[in-house]
C-alpha cells in the first residue's frame, strides 16, 4: 500500500509540472500584445512598459517561467493588475494569494455541501431502483436522474431562484455569507448538489445492477441470508468501489459547476474571481484561480485513488 | 446489414431512446426551417411590443428590446448545434487519432500520451473552457475550437483503451502474420472494432458541449450579440425573473430539451451495442 502511494505521488510530478507550463503559458498563447490587450484604451509606452516588467514579459521566456515557478513554490502568485475595487493602477493590486484566500472557503463550503447533498440523495435512490428494477418506482427515479442531468446547473440555480427566492422568499437569491449567513447558500447547494445527485443515482444504480447479477449475491441468497443482509452488507459494499470513483472524479465537474453557481447566485468564491477577473483581463489573477483549482482536482483525484486502493485491495497489488 | 437492423430493433425497443431521437429530429427541423417557421427575424427589434408575455403575435413573448422569444430560440438552435456536433466531429477526429497511435504503438508513445491527457483532464473543462475562450476569443469557430480541445481527452482515452484490448486479439496477429502494414492493421481491422464505445461517447459529448458552449453564452464568453445563443439569453433574462419570466424561462427549456435528447439517444446506443442486450434480442 505504501509503495502504491509513493508510486502515484512520484506519477504527480510530471502532471504538476504540466500544469504549471500550461497556466503559465496562458498569456503567451494570447493573439496579438498581451500588454495591449489588457491596456486597452489606457495603452501608453510608459504604462506597457511597466507594466511588461511587473508581469515579468520582457525577460526570455524560459527565465520567465523559472522565476514563477521559484515564486509560486513560495507561495507567491504575484500581484493582480487590478485591486479590488477594479480601478487599474499599473501592476499595484493586491496579491493574488490574498484575493484567493479570501474567496477560497466561498468555494469550499459550495462542493463539500453540494456533494453531501448529492451523495445522501443518490446513493439510497440508486439502491431503491437497482432493487426494484423495471418498476414503476425505478421508472420515475430514472426520469427524474435523466432530466437533472440534462439541465444545466446554471438553469436550475435560475429557476430555483425563481421559486424560493422571487415568488416564496424562503431563501435570498445571491450574497455572502458574511451578510446573510449559511441560509444564503442552501439554493446554491441544492442546484449543484441536485445535478451531481442525478450522476451518481445513475452510477449507484449500474454498478448495483452488475453486482447484484454476480454468483456469491445467489450464495448469499441460497444461504437463507435476508434481502436487506444481501443488499446492505454484500451488494452494495462492493458497488461503492467504482460509485466513490465516480463521486470523487465527479469533483472536477463540481469544482466547473461552482464557477457558474456563484456567477448565479453571486457568491463572493474563486469561481466568481475567476470569472471577474477573465472580464477584466487580470491574467495574474486568473493563472493564480487556474492553477489553485488544476492543483485541487489533481489532488483530490489522488485521494480518490488512494480510497479506492483501500476499498479494493486488488488495485494496489496490481 | 444484420447488426444495423439488430441495433435499430434494440433501439426502437427503448421508448426513451425513441423521444430521443424525436427530440434531436424536432431541433433539428426547428433549425434548419428557422426562417420558414417563425415570422420574424432573430434581430428584428419591435420596440412596442417589448417585454410582452407569450400571445398569438409571439409565441413566447418578447424581450426587452421587442425581440420574438420563439425566433431567438429557432435561430439560436443552429448555434448550438454547430458548436455541439462541430466541437464533437473535432474531438473525435484528434482523440481517435491520438489514442489510436498511443494504443497500438504503446511505449513511450502510449506514456508521453498519457501524461499529456493527464495534464489536459486536470483542469476542470468549465474552466478550461472559460479561460480557452478567453484566449482564443469569441466567435463561432473559436468556440468550435474551444469545445473540440477541452473533448479530445476523453475520446483518446476511450480509444486507447478499446485499442488496447482489440490489438491483442488473434485476428490481429493474423493480419500481422500475412505482412500488412501497421497502418491498415490499424486502419481496417482495429478501428471498425473500437467504434462502439466511441459512437456511444460522441453522442453523451453533443449534449455536454451544447450544455458548454450554453455555459460560456451564459458568462458572456460565447457567441457575441446580435447572433442568439441560448446561454446569454438566458444570462440577459436573468434581470427579467420577476417582471418577464418567460425571457429565460423557454431558453432554459430549449438548451435542457436538446441535451435530454442527446442524452437519451446516448443511453440507448450504449444498451443497443451492449453484447449482452443484443444476444437477448437475438
Amino acid at each position: 500500500m505504501q509503495r502504491y502511494i509513493l508510486r502515484r505521488l512520484f506519477m504527480l510530478i510530471p502532471v504538476l509540472l504540466g500544469i504549471s507550463v500550461v497556466v503559465f503559458g496562458f498569456i503567451h498563447l494570447i493573439p496579438g500584445d498581451p500588454v495591449l490587450i489588457i491596456l486597452g484604451d489606457e495603452y501608453t509606452e510608459e504604462t506597457a512598459q511597466q507594466l511588461r516588467h511587473v508581469l515579468g514579459l520582457d525577460r526570455p521566456i524560459h527565465v520567465q517561467y523559472f522565476a514563477w515557478v521559484g515564486r509560486v513554490l513560495r507561495g507567491d502568485l504575484g500581484r493582480g493588475i487590478f485591486p479590488f475595487s477594479g480601478m487599474k493602477t499599473g501592476g499595484s493590486g493586491y496579491p493574488v494569494m490574498v484575493q484567493i484566500r479570501a474567496k477560497l472557503p466561498t468555494t469550499v463550503l459550495l462542493t463539500v455541501g453540494a456533494m453531501v447533498i448529492a451523495v445522501t440523495i443518490a446513493l439510497p435512490l440508486g439502491v431503491i431502483t437497482a432493487v426494484r428494477k423495471d418498476s414503476f418506482l425505478d421508472s420515475i427515479i430514472r426520469t427524474i436522474s435523466v432530466l437533472g442531468v440534462s439541465m444545466p446547473v446554471f438553469w436550475q440555480g435560475l429557476l430555483l431562484i425563481f421559486l424560493f427566492a422571487i415568488n416564496l422568499h424562503w431563501f435570498p437569491s445571491g450574497g455572502s455569507i458574511r451578510d446573510m449567513g449559511l441560509k444564503v447558500m442552501v439554493l446554491p447547494w441544492i442546484a449543484l448538489g441536485v445535478s451531481q445527485a442525478a450522476l451518481v443515482t445513475r452510477m449507484t444504480r449500474s454498478t448495483m445492477l452488475e453486482v447484484l447479477g454476480e454468483d456469491y449475491i445467489r450464495t448469499a441468497r441460497a444461504k437463507g441470508l435476508k434481502e436487506a443482509v444481501v443488499y446492505y452488507r454484500h451488494a452494495l459494499r462492493n458497488a461503492l468501489v467504482p460509485v466513490v470513483t465516480v463521486v470523487g472524479l465527479q469533483f472536477g465537474r463540481l469544482l466547473g459547476g461552482a464557477v457558474l453557481t456563484e456567477t448565479v447566485f453571486n457568491l463572493p468564491g474563486l469561481g466568481r474571481l475567476l470569472v471577474q477577473s477573465v472580464y477584466r483581463r487580470d491574467y495574474p489573477v486568473i493563472q493564480g484561480c487556474v492553477l489553485v483549482i488544476a492543483f485541487f482536482f489533481v489532488f483530490a483525484n489522488l485521494l480518490v485513488d488512494i480510497l479506492y486502493a483501500l476499498l479494493d485491495p486488488r488495485v494496489s497489488l496490481e | 446489414m444484420h447488426e444495423l437492423r439488430l441495433m435499430w430493433r434494440t433501439l426502437s425497443s427503448n421508448y426513451a431512446t425513441l423521444l430521443g431521437i424525436i427530440i434531436i429530429v424536432a431541433m433539428f427541423a426547428v433549425a434548419v426551417f428557422a426562417p420558414q417557421l417563425v415570422p420574424y427575424e432573430y434581430d428584428e427589434m419591435i420596440i412596442k411590443d417589448k417585454l410582452t408575455g407569450p400571445s398569438g403575435a409571439h409565441f413566447l413573448g418578447t424581450d426587452q428590446f421587442g425581440r420574438d422569444i420563439l425566433a431567438r430560440i429557432a435561430y439560436g438552435a443552429r448555434i448550438s448545434l454547430i458548436v455541439g456536433l462541430g466541437g464533437t466531429a473535432l474531438a473525435m477526429a484528434a482523440g481517435v487519432l491520438l489514442g489510436a497511435i498511443a494504443g497500438y504503438l504503446g511505449g513511450w508513445w502510449d506514456e508521453i500520451l498519457m501524461r499529456v491527457l493527464d495534464v489536459w483532464m486536470a483542469f476542470p473543462y468549465i474552466v478550461l473552457a472559460i479561460v480557452l475562450a478567453w484566449v482564443i476569443g469569441p466567435g463561432l469557430q473559436n468556440l468550435v475550437l474551444v469545445i473540440g480541445i477541452i473533448r479530445t481527452p476523453q475520446f483518446a482515452r476511450i480509444t486507447r483503451g478499446s485499442v488496447l484490448t482489440i490489438k491483442e486479439m488473434e485476428f490481429v496477429e493474423a493480419a500481422k502474420s500475412l505482412g500488412q502494414r501497421s497502418l491498415l492493421i490499424l486502419w481496417r481491422h482495429i478501428l471498425p472494432n473500437c467504434i462502439s464505445p466511441i459512437i456511444v461517447y460522441a453522442s453523451l459529448c453533443v449534449a455536454t458541449a451544447i450544455s458548454a458552449e450554453a455555459a460560456l453564452g451564459f458568462l458572456g464568453l460565447g457567441i457575441q450579440p446580435p447572433t442568439p445563443s441560448w446561454g446569454m439569453m438566458l444570462a440577459e433574462g436573468q434581470r427579467y425573473m420577476f417582471d418577464a419570466p418567460w425571457i429565460p424561462i423557454f431558453p432554459g427549456i430549449a438548451i435542457s430539451l436538446t441535451i435530454l435528447g442527446y442524452n437519451l439517444l446516448g443511453d440507448g446506443l450504449r444498451d443497443a451495442l451492449d453484447p449482452r442486450m443484443r444476444r437477448q434480442l437475438q
